[in-house]
């Protein structure tokens, strides 16, 4: 196995037009590596390309660990980076690898959907911005081309300031999401409500958020009905983690309770 | 100049009662001990296994060019190569070496390879080309059973079979297929001795039992191959059954070069036994003061494709199957079946696990149905001194502090009932589900006996060898220490019996020592211990007669008082004793399943105390209390290790441990799915040792490794019956379980 480590954007990209694996924290495809699922002969190792781990304002670097965003996140998205793994977990991978491996658990992607972020993307030959529902395209797929490197996330200037992730695992830490979710509110009632694990990609719950975005102060009973249809909307599967009437529920549950902690 | 009780006082630190430094536990923590994962050997090759990618198929061919064609690649055997028998098994030989015409489960051996490194022979092993037809897998137990594809079946008739109570409670349950999951997977390593033998170092409970069973396939004499112990990173069970050590061997002689095999963690939970999933049917008959009248039970255990210890597990399941209760009329029916699902074996427990949280859910309901406290219910009937196994018939002669336990556990402070409001205490943890507005707490009790040791007749003994030299005490055991201690408990023992302050355990292969019996049973400490014991005190015996003395210590032989000769001149001779301790003769059961069958027995209850999110069907066990009946407390800190490592275990089959077996294949074999409780989920745990002498173990020790685990799961499961009035009538209880009922 051939080992590239480049110091620039500009070189890992140029490795890459080469067909060469990036490697960032490696707690994806080492995984896979180990497995014998995958034998990449070329890998860029991308741990010493300083750019890519810088956190500019709105746009985090896709070298951005777990710890970091733990520490300094938006509130729902460090929440969410508690979850990833154990700390030497954390302390390896990065946002940016979570994105391009596009798992349907991936901790950090609900938070991505409910903001609408874009997906920063470079190739020897030019970047672009990839809005997250034109990049996620199913079971760990996405748009990119294999010449091209996630290089960041751009998130929105201002976030909502009521915003709540929560996880629904078999265990109380280092636990793969049977259900994961993030629950946003603006002060005018708008709401957004996205989940993990319940789709072949992160989603977006648009009908829930357009019933409860327009009730202003939401009675238990508008909460029971939010829940009903965040159930309806979400399509899971069963699978030896859990079941889909299991996850339909749980995602209808934790979005309830998530909305709930948005409006204290 | 100090007098003698000074210098006894000063010995503290490792005689019997203490609990000294583990002599392995600094180099454990500082990755300096050598582990089989560590052996390394000048010129060694790597192996691998080619596995079955089925659950039955019969094999049409199978091309091993590709393989031989890898630059590197030293040999690439099949069954054609095993040289000897070419089966293993430790009831009956019937588990392919490697498969020959039939694969009978997902995972198991086909094809082994040795090459220059491991990446390189684990690629050779997967370009084999084996074409397979494709058979359909029997999976379902039940079916099994009906068409009477079993290793064994049991019936335990005792007392009136025509009685019935005037309360009656019915029951069906379930116990996932829990793996032991040890941190070290299976490793070795093999040395040819240039002459035709080999010298095994490999992850093992029992290196004589594996020692037959090489012999036997490599078609040599016993002194041809030696079996050593070597450094074991966790056992549980797993490592009873023989897996990658005649591969090894097999490889060492064909290429005359010494073979290292490690499993990856996914190969370790195909290449190692699991505990017996079960189903199992009760029936409770009460009269209306709660006195049990009679128990009738239909146990199934799934032994998968090979019987590996099916039979044992069984049968221990069965004589176990009403718990530490009086009752004198009991039905059991036992079968353990024959499937195409991974090979079951030996796990902590072995069979009172499962029955344990069936026969502590009935005692639940029956008290229920009684109106009657459930501890009030367990302790009208329990099991006491000079009662009769309800099963076997046995009489208890040895001490069985049922009722101490169950006052001990009452007595024992609860915890705050102050839901937590720190997010991390809460139902879900990290994931911030749960809030404690939404938690329910409960409360659940369990009771569970065991036997120690092997029992049915089972010759089961220990040897261990005791020398005095300048250096101290050496006691040489072929015991396999796994992490619990061992090396520890023997010195200890030694120290204590023969007087002198430096005592070290030293491990020894199996053309050095008879056998020491399996690090299993919970039965090294009273067995080995035993052994240590007696040939420490005849070595004592006869240096203080050889020098008319009525003392020994580190100064040497004393008479009266005086020093009559100093150590030095005692070790210029040679002073060693070896003993060999057997229990109390046990039988094999009677065409009922009665007959003194069991050499001891050990009780113990938990209590525990969990937070539920109903909704979301989240678990967060609180607390689990415990007292045990340990006989005599030789090391109290290990003691409390086996004691929490056990309930940890236990909280791991209630909530979240298993392998999820579908048409044959595991769907988990990794630590992504397969989970183990994390820090996150560990309770806090109160124990208390109930020490009351009169078993036969060294100083009135008991077993104490495997009550921790027995009654632990049943409790957690009836703490959270009792938090959200579900049934939880299946173990692992699964979050669907809890909310969607």
């Amino acid at each position: 196995m051939d080992t590239q480590y480049p110091k620039t954007i500009d070189e890992a990209v140029s490795a890459l037009s080469d067909g060469a694996t990036p490697l960032a924290g490696g707690t994806d495809l080492m995984v896979e590596v180990n497995f014998g699922h995958r034998r990449p002969d070329h890998v860029v190792a991308l741990r010493r390309v300083d750019e890519l781990a810088e956190w500019d304002g709105s746009t985090i670097g896709a070298g951005v660990t777990w710890r970091r965003i733990e520490l300094e996140g938006p509130k729902a998205l460090a929440e969410a980076a508690r979850t990833v793994g154990s700390p030497q977990i954390r302390n390896a991978g990065t946002i940016g690898g979570n994105v391009a491996t596009a798992s349907p658990a991936g901790d950090g992607l609900p938070f991505l959907a409910a903001v609408d972020a874009s997906i920063e993307v470079r190739s020897a030959t030019g970047s672009r911005s990839i809005q997250w529902d034109e990049f996620f395209l199913g079971v760990k797929k996405t748009a990119l081309e294999a010449d091209e490197l996630v290089t960041g996330v751009d998130l929105p200037e201002d976030l909502p300031e009521r915003q709540a992730f929560g996880k629904v695992g078999v265990r109380n830490a280092m636990v793969i999401a049977t259900v994961c979710c993030v629950v946003t509110r603006e002060l005018d009632g708008l709401t957004r409500v996205a989940l993990g694990s319940v789709a072949p990609t992160p989603m977006r719950a648009r009908q829930s958020e357009e019933m409860i975005s327009a009730v202003a102060r939401p009675s238990e009973s508008d909460l029971a009905e939010f829940a009903r249809l965040v159930a309806a909307e979400v399509s899971p599967i069963t699978d030896h983690r859990s079941t889909a009437e299991y996850r339909r529920h749980a995602a209808g549950v934790l979005a309830r309770r998530l909305l709930g902690r948005c409006l204290r | 100049m100090t007098t003698r009780t000074e210098r006894r006082v000063g010995r503290t630190g490792g005689l019997i009662g203490d609990s000294p430094l583990r002599p392995d536990g600094i180099p454990k923590l500082k990755g300096e001990f050598e582990y089989a994962q560590d052996l390394t050997a000048a010129e060694m090759l790597w192996g691998a296994t080619l596995r079955s990618p089925y659950a039955h198929a019969r094999i049409v061919s199978i091309d091993l060019a590709p393989a031989l064609a890898v630059g590197g690649v030293h040999a690439v055997l099949t069954a054609d190569d095993v040289p000897g028998r070419g089966t293993f098994g430790l009831e009956q030989p019937d588990q392919p070496v490697l498969a020959g015409d039939y694969v009978n489960y997902w995972g198991e051996p086909v094809v082994v390879v040795a090459a220059e490194d491991q990446d390189t022979a684990r690629r050779a092993a997967a370009a084999v080309v084996v074409e397979y037809e494709v058979l359909e897998p029997l999976v379902d137990p039940e079916e099994a059973d009906r068409r009477d594809e079993t290793f064994r079946r049991m019936k335990i008739r005792r007392g009136d079979q025509d009685i019935t109570g005037d309360v009656i409670v019915d029951g069906y349950y379930e116990v996932g297929m829990q793996d032991q999951a040890p941190l070290g997977t299976e490793a070795g390593l093999a040395i040819p001795d240039g002459h035709g033998g080999v010298d095994l170092y490999a992850t093992s409970q029992f290196v004589h039992v594996d020692h037959e069973q090489v012999v036997a396939s490599l078609g040599l004499t016993s002194d041809q191959v030696r079996s050593h112990p070597t450094g074991i990173g966790g056992a549980f069970g797993a490592r009873e059954d023989v897996n990658l050590h005649i591969h090894l061997c097999l490889l060492a002689l064909h290429t005359s070069k010494p073979v290292k095999m490690v499993y990856h963690r996914s190969e370790s939970f195909t290449g190692h036994v699991h505990r017996h999933p079960a189903r199992m049917w009760y029936r409770h008959h009460a009269d209306m003061d709660g006195n049990l009248l009679r128990v009738e039970a239909k146990v199934l255990v799934d032994g998968g494709a090979y019987a590996s210890t099916t039979g044992a597990v069984l049968a221990n399941a069965c004589y176990f199957a009403v718990g530490p209760y009086r009752c004198d009329s009991v039905t059991v029916d036992g079968v353990g079946t024959r499937t195409n699902n991974p090979p079951c074996g030996a796990m902590r427990g072995f069979g009172a696990v499962q029955v344990c949280f069936a026969h502590e859910t009935q005692m639940d309901r029956l008290a229920a149905a009684l109106d009657m406290d459930s501890l009030d219910l367990r302790r009208r009937n329990a099991l006491a001194t000079g009662d009769a196994i309800p099963t076997t018939g046995q009489i208890i002669e040895t001490p069985l502090p049922m009722t101490e336990v169950i006052d001990s556990l009452v007595a024992m402070p609860m915890p705050d009932a102050t839901i937590s409001d720190s997010p991390l205490s809460l139902p879900g943890g990290t994931g911030l589900t749960t809030e404690p507005t939404d938690v329910s707490r409960g409360v659940g009790y369990a009771l569970g006996i065991k036997n120690l040791g092997f029992s049915e007749g089972f010759d089961d003994y220990a040897q261990a060898r005791v020398r005095l030299t300048a250096e101290g005490a050496t006691v040489e055991t072929a015991a396999i220490e796994v992490g619990q201690g061992l090396v520890t408990v023997l010195a200890q023992i030694a120290r204590s019996a023969l007087g002198v302050s430096r005592a070290t355990v030293r491990n020894v292969d199996t053309s050095m020592i008879d056998s020491a019996g399996s690090t299993s049973a919970s039965r090294q400490t009273q067995l080995s211990g035993g052994a240590t014991l007696e040939a420490s005190t005849r070595l004592r015996a006869r240096i203080l007669h050889a020098y008319n003395g009525d003392d020994l210590d580190d100064d040497g032989v004393w008479s009266e008082g005086r020093l009559v000769t100093p150590m030095a001149e005692i070790t210029e001779g040679s002073w060693e004793e070896t003993a060999t301790f057997r229990h109390p003769a046990t039988t094999e059961p009677d065409e009922n399943g009665q007959g003194v069958i069991h050499a001891d027995f050990a009780v113990a209850g938990h209590r525990a105390v969990v937070d539920v999110d109903p909704e979301l069907g989240l678990v967060r066990v609180v607390r689990v209390d415990t007292a045990q009946d340990v006989g005599k407390a030789l090391n109290p800190q290990s003691v409390r290790g086996q004691i929490e490592g056990g309930i940890m275990q236990g909280v791991g089959l209630a909530i979240m441990e298993e392998l999820i077996v579908e048409d044959g294949i595991i769907r988990n074999p990794n630590f992504t799915d397969y989970l183990l409780p994390t820090i996150l989920d560990a309770p806090e745990v109160e124990a208390l040792l109930i020490e009351k002498e009169g078993s036969w173990g060294p100083y009135g020790a008991k077993g104490v490794g495997e009550p921790p685990i027995i009654s632990s799961a049943a409790a957690v499961a009836a703490a959270i019956r009792d938090a959200t009035g579900r049934p939880i009538d299946r173990i692992p209880v699964r979050p669907q379980d809890i909310a969607l009922l």
